[in-house]
């Protein structure tokens, strides 16, 4: 008899206050260690904050998280990071040519694991010399996909990475996404886009106001396409969302 | 050459030029005349005051350890005016004390252990005041600059805590964008020293009597001490300000919480 994996990741009775609020509210549940797993709700939900908890960008108020069965306040930050890597709902192109964006990732990358890195992400050898900030939105998301990929992570945080993008770059995108996934990847993907979640997610976890939503609320969110909804206020990376 | 003695009869006709002052403000309607007249004011009461003491400091008969009491004093007084003008900076006090002190030591080190100037109080004051007063308006630009890079580079400097990269490795490039920021302008004076700029030191010791050559090499060690007193506070307070924008565990505060 062999025991089972703890999951991916374990919340229990998570509360994260900002700014005198609460964005997640005594949350508890558990994150599958394979496939995606789609993140939806609207507005102010929690989505991001419960993805920043993932890699100790936020840390909760109160409660706790654990990555594959460990603590996560016990993990040394940084190594965790590399181990679980996020790409922002901005493209964050650093100054430079784009292998100087994957060498801040990985400082002695090889030529090749550089290639295989923009491969991955769905891009060809030639975009190595471009300027990183020259290049279009979803030609951006990918250099970053690909600086996050080049670190070799277990796990993908993606923080609503195509809500800049076009539709062809986000279906591109997102198949870019499906492959990574398929080949072990475990990918944690907060979105607001309902028929995103529907596309690409294996899984769906829906947050309501800083809380899992119950069956009856998700069924009436999924109804109403609520997370369809152009989303003014879901713009920034603040860990208030 | 006799030192020059302007007296009182003296600062009353420089106080001319700012009646002239005043009068451009009128006739242009600038609405300055009140901060100008205050500026005027309070820097000639300050002064005063401060000569006077300095008279007390600076006797042969009063013991050098005043003097160095004096230079803590103005040590606390720059931080304090460093708070006052970049208030919004997290930590800022106790950054720009312990830059204002460093800079002190090592500056005041290198001037009295290599003999530059002689160890008495009429060297000691003077050269400190202009150390420190030089190095505040710096510190509070570099305070203030590097406040601001983060926080507008805010994601980008998330992008790179994702990425694994350490809290001092990942503000780098901003903080070496704010610290050159704050280093031009002395960088630029020092450049234009002599040719667009007489300095200060220089002209007052050529007015007071000092063979001009004596005064340029003065002058010139001043400058040297100035800038790098300057490069220094900027650099401790850069990194001081950078610290305090961080948690122990990597994390980049938010900076409405953090101030």
């Amino acid at each position: 008899m062999t025991a089972t994996a703890p999951p991916l990741f374990s919340f229990n009775d998570v509360s994260v206050s900002v700014d005198g609020r609460l964005a997640l509210d005594r949350v508890s549940l558990q994150i599958e260690r394979t496939g995606i797993t789609a993140v939806v709700g609207p507005s102010g939900s929690g989505k991001t904050t419960l993805l920043r908890l993932c890699n100790r960008l936020t840390v909760p108020s109160s409660g706790w998280v654990r990555y594959r069965g460990e603590p996560l306040d016990q993990l040394d930050p940084l190594t965790l990071r590399r181990a679980v890597g996020m790409v922002f709902q901005v493209p964050t192109p650093f100054p430079g040519t784009v292998r100087d964006n994957l060498l801040v990732a990985v400082a002695d990358a090889s030529e090749v694991a550089m290639v295989a890195a923009l491969e991955d992400a769905g891009l060809e050898r030639s975009f190595l010399s471009r300027d990183a900030q020259a290049l279009s939105g979803g030609e951006a998301q990918r250099v970053c996909l690909a600086r996050t990929l080049l670190t070799e992570p277990a796990v993908l945080l993606l923080d609503e990475p195509t809500s800049a993008l076009d539709i062809d770059a986000r279906l591109a995108f997102e198949g870019v996404v499906r492959r990574i996934a398929d080949a072990g990847t475990s990918v944690v993907w907060v979105t607001h886009d309902l028929e995103q979640a529907q596309r690409v997610a294996d899984r769906s976890i829906v947050l309501m106001g800083g809380r899992v939503a119950s069956e009856a609320e998700a069924r009436r969110f999924v109804q109403r396409g609520v997370a369809g909804q152009p989303d003014a206020q879901n713009g920034g990376n603040d860990g208030s969302d | 050459m006799e030192a020059t003695d302007i007296g009182w009869t003296g600062l009353a006709a420089s106080l001319v030029l700012v009646a002239l002052a005043l009068a451009l403000s009128l006739i242009q309607r600038l609405g300055l005349e009140l901060e100008i007249g205050w500026a005027s004011l309070r820097a000639g009461v300050q002064l005063l005051i401060v000569g006077a003491a300095l008279v007390l400091v600076l006797d042969d008969d009063t013991p050098v350890a005043l003097s160095w009491v004096w230079v803590v004093a103005m040590i606390g007084f720059a931080a304090f005016t460093i708070r006052s003008s970049a208030s919004d900076v997290p930590g800022i006090l106790g950054v720009s004390l312990a830059s204002m002190a460093a800079i002190t030591v090592v500056s005041m080190g290198v001037i009295f252990g290599l003999g530059i100037f002689p160890h008495e109080p009429v060297a000691i004051v003077p050269v400190a005041g202009m150390l420190i007063g030089n190095s505040m308006s710096q510190t509070v630009l570099a305070a203030n600059r590097v406040v601001a890079e983060i926080g507008e580079k805010r994601t980008e400097v998330e992008a790179r805590l994702a990425l694994g990269q350490p809290a001092t490795v990942a503000a780098r490039p901003y903080v070496a964008q704010a610290l050159r920021t704050a280093l031009i302008p002395q960088i630029e004076r020092t450049k234009a020293t002599g040719i667009v700029i007489l300095p200060g030191a220089m002209t007052g010791l050529i007015l007071a009597g000092v063979d001009p050559t004596d005064a340029v090499l003065i002058q010139l060690a001043v400058m040297y001490l100035i800038l790098g007193s300057v490069a220094t506070s900027v650099t401790i307070v850069g990194l001081g300000v950078r610290r305090q924008l961080f948690t122990a565990d990597h994390r980049l505060v938010r900076l409405d919480e953090a101030a």
